[in-house]
């Protein structure tokens, strides 16, 4: 009966808790040092710097733009690895996860070689003619942001070097959120004259509201923190492909250590909205 | 009316053979079996989620056995109800309507007379989630109403409930089966059940072949 003393379970959770919180403890001495490293003026130093206004604005229209990207190949593709038998499937999921087991220099320089070919030459010049002619690069030039005349080392490579990364994580949460849901409801969708896919558009995918956020969530921040694939494949050109990430490097290279922390600042107040937004409106869902 | 000739069904190991049952318009048949004999198996290889090897599934008459379910016109409600979280009552009585497109006006008028019909009238701005057990089966037997189908299939549609509110469903069901004229199969374990309601009643017995007899055998 030793195992029912009183007090048996201390060793246990004292293991436990020193565990976790030694990592904790990392967490917070990191956020901590940062804050007691840059000061205020650095900040609004920083800021008054066209190159890294720039930045901050390029980082955030660039992650919104692969975020929503992501859903769209995410949602589809978490729906069907979910609920669908098929030759292959195991191959499928392995495909999905290799940007996040390859590493991020290797993803970079994988898409520069498949804009080297004979399809990414197409689609280079395709990018190219469209910011064009459609007007965008009008559009571009009335912002005063740079024009689009192909996809590496242009504006265009940032997005898809973020989507590449993100849109994986993204499959990952949408299909386990497709796990979560039963199967029954649609099925019983089809018996009441739904198609598969009325079934999901109104059935399955208004349930999947809190995860469709989550996924949509872990991609923007993913991106936000995108800067191997980027640095390779788009460059880190100044007032061009410059995102949060190569600010840091860049002036950290040139031995700019306060404004390398006040930028690190802004992506981690990214990171705290976006985890607060997805969580405040998950449980409002709830 | 819903028939099964010789019905074959395969669920992974197991195999229900040359399964005949016949229930005609307003018929209320009740299909009886232990736990794991196949009858939700079944139930759903009429409706079109599950394969038939061989033999054929009529409904009112119509040949469906290779027909999607959305073409079936076979009212289903499974076990759990497996009712839309998130939808309301009314969005639920409403949907299969809304899906053939039917006037507004017309889809208000079923929806409020089937919610009449079934007792939930109080309950039409109400999601599931708010829902009693009795509460959730009357929504999922109206949206399975709701588009008039020839055949009503319930998948122990009373078992999670406690026994005065299974009672009240015995009076629901009757008033469904007079007003609504369906062939109704009901699938249960429980012999009480199949004693309040059947007109019917067929045994599935171990799995492989499905034995079927008249009521008074039966019971």
């Amino acid at each position: 009966m030793r195992g029912l003393r009183r007090g048996a379970d201390i060793p246990f959770f004292a293991a436990f808790i020193a565990l976790s919180g030694s990592y904790a403890l990392l967490i917070i001495g990191m956020l901590a040092a940062d804050l007691s490293f840059a000061s205020a003026s650095d900040l609004a130093k920083a800021f008054q710097s066209r190159e890294i206004r720039y930045s901050i604005a390029l980082s955030l229209v660039s992650c919104t733009v692969s975020a929503l990207l992501s859903m769209l190949a995410a949602v589809p593709a978490g729906y069907l690895l979910s609920r669908f038998q098929f030759r292959g499937k195991s191959l499928a999921e392995g495909l999905f996860d290799i940007p996040i087991a390859l590493p991020p220099l290797v993803v970079g320089v994988s898409l520069l070689i498949l804009f080297q070919t004979p399809p990414g030459d197409f689609l280079e010049k395709i990018t190219a003619g469209a910011a064009r002619y459609t007007g965008f690069n009008s559009l571009m030039r009335w912002i005063g942001a740079p024009e689009v005349k192909g996809v590496a080392y242009e504006t265009p490579a940032v997005v898809l070097a973020q989507f590449t990364v993100a849109a994986a994580f993204a499959v990952r949460a949408m299909r386990v959120s497709f796990d979560q849901i039963d199967p029954r409801q649609e099925q019983v969708a089809l018996t009441l004259g739904c198609g598969r896919g009325q079934a999901f558009f109104r059935v399955a995918l208004p349930q999947a509201r809190p995860g469709l956020l989550a996924a949509f969530t872990l991609a923007w921040a993913r991106s936000m923190g995108e800067f191997g694939p980027v640095l390779v494949f788009a460059g880190a050109t100044r007032m061009k492909t410059e995102v949060l990430p190569t600010t840091v490097f860049l002036e950290l290279s040139v031995g700019n250590l306060e404004a390398a922390v006040s930028v690190s600042f802004v992506m981690i107040a990214a990171a705290f909205l976006a985890l607060w937004l997805a969580r405040s409106i998950g449980q409002a869902h709830d | 009316m819903i028939e099964f000739q010789k019905a074959t069904v395969q669920a992974g190991e197991f195999v229900l053979k040359n399964v005949s049952i016949r229930i005609e318009q307003g018929e209320y048949g009740v299909l009886m079996g232990p736990t794991g004999c196949g009858k939700t198996t079944l139930l759903e290889a009429a409706v079109g989620l599950r394969a038939v090897a061989s033999g054929r599934v009529l409904a009112g008459g119509i040949d469906v056995t290779r027909l999607k379910p959305s073409a079936r016109q076979i009212g289903y409600v499974p076990q759990d109800g497996a009712l839309f979280s998130a939808m309301t009552v009314a969005e639920h009585l409403a949907f299969p309507l809304r899906i053939r497109r039917m006037k507004r006006a017309e889809i208000q008028r079923r929806v409020d007379d089937l919610a009449d019909l079934l007792g939930i009238s109080g309950l039409l701005d109400r999601r599931p989630r708010g829902l009693s057990g009795g509460e959730r089966q009357r929504t999922a037997l109206g949206r399975a109403l709701s588009f008039r189908p020839k055949a009503l299939l319930l998948d122990e549609p009373l078992s999670a409930l406690d026994e005065e509110t299974r009672e009240r469903m015995y009076n629901v069901l009757k008033r469904v089966q007079k007003v609504e004229q369906a062939a109704v199969l009901h699938v249960t374990h429980s012999s009480s059940e199949a004693a309040a309601l059947a007109d019917r009643v067929f045994h599935l017995k171990n799995g492989k072949a499905a034995e079927v007899e008249r009521t008074g055998d039966a019971l």
